[in-house]
């Protein structure tokens, strides 16, 4: 719990700084982000790497779990259709366009801005970012009334980056495999889902 | 990523125990340029209420939808183990 709080205290603090003019904007026309995540990536390639039991336990998968990105992106759209009968200006596809960006905030709000407008894709970055945020902070909760799969599916496209620490302290070690494998699945359907829900 | 598993698999007799450090400093200043960037953006605070509650509902949906599906599944994957 108290890592998800520093985490969030980091967003937060950026969010102040940025509102109040405090770093200026040209900072964030580097690429700090893109590099920061293919550090993230490398890292985590590391830790994969240099533990040979975690790479035997690749192959050691139950079949039965490769399911799961599957039931994440279905239960995500399904959820999504459902909820859109409480927001009368929001269509089912479009809000199953902001579903299908999965927790990858920055990509999903990209696409859905130059497909849907600034405000859907605005409501991309948001419900993407709070489903990042939910996931990180709620991991213990999802755990103990939903099973341990629920950590990995909550954080969606983010299983092998931001979430995995997360889902690694609460769900157990041995997740990180299928963790990282669901991840990558989810986060290369993104790009798919979104142009689909986009141009339907 | 691919290339990290190499030079961990190559490494893994060495102590690399700092890397989960590395892996929470980074998350950490991803999340910190993702607040600049909604906090510098003023369309997105000026509407942050209404797109918020919008957004977070379609959260909550995609979210239930979700783990629902999982802990199926999980309690799926449990009973063929007991069997």
């Amino acid at each position: 719990m108290r890592s998800s709080l520093i985490i969030v205290g980091f967003f937060i603090l950026g969010s102040l700084l940025g509102y109040f003019g405090v770093v200026p904007t040209s900072f964030l026309e580097g690429d700090i982000s893109f590099y920061a995540l293919g550090a993230l990536m490398f890292c985590v390639g590391v830790s994969l790497g240099s533990d040979p039991e975690t790479l035997k336990s690749f192959k050691k998968i139950n079949p039965r779990l490769l399911l799961l990105p599957l039931l994440t992106i279905v239960g995500t759209l399904v959820g999504a259709a459902i909820v859109s009968i409480f927001l009368p200006e929001r269509s089912a596809i479009d809000s199953m366009a902001v579903g299908s960006g999965l927790g990858y905030y920055s990509l999903s709000s990209i696409f859905i801005t130059e497909f849907k407008g600034a405000e859907l894709g605005t409501i991309a970055l948001l419900s993407n970012i709070s489903r990042e945020l939910l996931a990180l902070l709620l991991a213990p909760l999802f755990v103990k009334y939903f099973g341990k799969l629920a950590p990995i599916s909550a954080g969606g496209a983010t299983t092998m980056d931001t979430t995995l620490p997360i889902i690694m302290k609460f769900s157990g070690k041995e997740f990180m495999v299928l963790s990282v494998f669901h991840g990558f699945v989810t986060d290369l359907s993104v790009p798919f889902l979104v142009t689909l829900f986009c141009s339907i | 990523m691919l290339l990290g598993i190499g030079v961990g698999y190559i490494f893994r007799k060495k102590n690399l125990s700092f890397i989960s450090k590395v892996i929470t400093v980074l998350i950490w200043i991803l999340l910190f340029v993702l607040g600049l960037e909604v906090g510098s953006n003023p369309q997105i605070v000026s509407n942050l209420g209404k797109l918020g509650l919008d957004a977070l509902i379609i959260t909550l949906g995609a979210l239930l939808g979700s783990i629902t599906l999982a802990a199926l599944l999980w309690k799926f994957v449990n009973k063929t183990k007991a069997q």
